[in-house]
């Protein structure tokens, strides 16, 4: 029987055969924390007075930095000091860094074959470059920390076939939130999904793709690497491409048409809660293009393009975020800035804080704000009574300047 | 990790997320009793303040979803919970759980808010002592149930590392 990418990288790093439903323990080749979730690792580390594996460790500030307050900014500096105390030559510093998933990318930790590990959610993001990488907790960081080393349940795979190519204006996000609205948010529960398309998808749109996927319960979400990945890569990284047998086993096969999907919006309170852009029309309170999902130079062009010789809305305040210091020169050089600052929307430097309520664009009750980031939940970004709806940077942008959430094709056909 | 576990039961609908359990602004710590004073607050604002010693949960499918903060199951065990009995559990809670020794126990069973329930980890059967039936929950894996009897990852980690010194 053939074996899928995530039955391979697990049965290579293991030593064993994984097969779905096995536990093994594998051997991982990075581990990523962030501020947030790095403090109470660090504290169960300490307990075993040992010394940490630092050439596996990335320490990357991304939540509350630049720190919102006392308490963050003790978190954040727990994490300098351990970074200080052992020696990890992986940490980056504010300004030299950014959200961790696309500083992970950047930085060459991300390639081909690899089985990378996160103290946060949205490590599947890596799949997008042929990885095996999840999400784990805390306690699981100073696990490996001392170890090198984690449990994993083998997942079963599930195969999504994108079929056809994506009309102007439909990116990773509308292709994924069309997927979440399809198959639910436990639809991939426990599961590793691998993408096959014949129209190659540009690679944002593929780490898109894969980094929403947690929100329809996958633990890994992997593309097999092609030309496009290589190409990024260049020679900067070495890596073994690993690709599923032609006879896999897949417990699900699932067939999109990407020319069929049009600019999608997921209403509060689920990512499955999806309606085409065009008939959504809910007035808007704040726009926020950012975060880990849509934070990249291409999602900034595609929202400069929009917003290019056109003004946010008088009632809306765009809030635009960089997903890490090398997209924010990136996008000065270009010009982009220009653009923004001439629209009326404010810029700020790379962090996750509105994307999880935290700071630099909290809800009041009863706002509403059309967002790229990844999650809906009631209250995610602010008060209980604020509400989220997750669009494409296109979609976010021509919502800026009309004011209510609309089709992109409504301000620039 | 408690052989019986005994507790009125708090009800829970699908998809309860760790924004829910535990807002992400109060994660600037990891100590569980910093942590429950601020479980649910935003939906439940009477749980930090009603629940006793020993409740039980009782959600829908896909409990725990979002986040992978541990923060969200260290809230619940501050607070007092016993264990959280759902359909299913999102992915990452249910790692946390397990290392954590918190037991994360699948079952569909009928139970009303408030109803006393008593959960028995090595017949694996919940009952439910408000209507009197028997619910049996889907056992644990050898694996999941060895760390949890073990004291969680931590000891594990313990256990590997006396052994390789």
């Amino acid at each position: 029987m053939g074996r899928t990418i995530a039955e391979k990288i697990l049965s290579d790093r293991s030593g064993m055969m994984a097969v779905p439903g096995d536990i093994v323990e594998a051997a991982v080749d990075y581990l990523m924390v962030n501020d947030v979730t790095g403090l109470p690792a660090f504290e169960e580390f300490e307990k075993l007075k040992v010394k940490p594996l630092i050439d596996k460790l990335v320490l990357i500030p991304d939540h509350y930095v630049p720190n919102k307050d006392i308490p963050s900014a003790k978190q954040a500096l727990a994490m300098r000091e351990f970074a200080r105390k052992y020696g990890v030559k992986n940490y980056f510093e504010v300004g030299r860094g950014g959200i961790c998933h696309q500083v992970m990318i950047e930085k060459g930790f991300v390639a081909p074959g690899r089985l990378i590990v996160g103290a946060d959610s949205h490590t599947c993001t890596y799949g997008a470059l042929g990885s095996f990488a999840t999400g784990i907790g805390s306690t699981e960081a100073a696990a490996i920390m001392a170890m090198g080393k984690l449990w994993f349940r083998v997942p079963e795979s599930q195969k999504f076939i994108l079929e056809g190519e994506p009309k102007r204006y439909v990116c990773g996000k509308d292709i994924i939130l069309n997927i979440i609205g399809d198959i639910g948010v436990d639809g991939s529960l426990y599961k590793s999904m691998e993408f096959y398309s014949a129209f190659k998808l540009p690679l944002p749109d593929r780490i898109t793709i894969s980094n929403m996927s947690v929100e329809a319960g996958a633990k890994a979400s992997i593309f097999p690497p092609d030309e496009k990945v290589f190409d990024y890569l260049e020679d900067r990284v070495k890596y073994k491409p690993v690709f599923a047998d032609p006879d896999a086993d897949y417990s699900d096969t699932f067939h999109y048409a990407l020319s069929d999907m049009v600019p999608t919006v997921a209403k509060p309170p689920l990512p499955s809660n999806t309606v085409p852009a065009s008939e959504c029309n809910i007035e808007i309170d704040q726009a926020y293009l950012g975060s880990c999902t849509n934070g990249r130079i291409e999602d900034l062009r595609m929202a400069a393009e929009i917003l290019k010789g056109n003004k946010v809305h008088e009632d809306v305040r765009l809030i635009i975020v960089p997903a890490s210091q090398r997209i924010y020169a990136r996008a000065m050089r270009e010009g982009l800035f220009e653009i923004f600052l001439e629209s009326g929307a404010f810029i700020s430097g790379p962090t996750c804080g509105a994307c999880l309520g935290g700071h630099m664009g909290v809800l009041a009750p009863g706002e509403k704000c059309v967002s790229t980031t990844n999650r809906n939940f009631v209250g995610r970004m602010g008060d209980a009574k604020s509400e989220v709806y997750l669009a494409s940077p296109a979609t976010v942008a021509a919502s800026a300047v009309k004011g209510r959430i609309v089709d992109p094709k409504e301000v620039k056909p | 990790m408690k052989e019986v576990m005994r507790g009125k039961a708090w009800k829970f609908p699908d998809n309860v997320d760790t924004d829910q359990i535990i807002p992400a602004v109060y994660l600037v710590t990891g100590d569980p009793g910093e942590l429950s004073k601020h479980v649910f607050e935003k939906f439940r604002p009477e749980f930090a303040r009603k629940i006793e010693v020993g409740d039980i949960i009782v959600g829908g499918k896909n409990f725990g979803y979002g986040s992978s903060r541990e923060h969200a199951v260290r809230a619940l065990m501050g607070a007092g919970v016993s264990c959280v009995i759902a359909k299913s559990f999102a992915r990452i809670f249910y790692r946390n759980s397990i290392n954590l020794c918190f037991p994360p126990i699948e079952c569909d069973m009928d139970v009303k808010e408030g109803d006393l329930l008593e959960v028995e980890l090595a017949k694996g059967v919940i009952r439910n002592l408000a209507n009197g039936r028997n619910y049996p929950f889907t056992p644990f894996s050898p694996f999941a149930l060895s760390m949890m009897k073990k004291g969680g990852l931590m000891r594990y980690v313990e256990e590997v590392l006396s052994c390789t010194k």
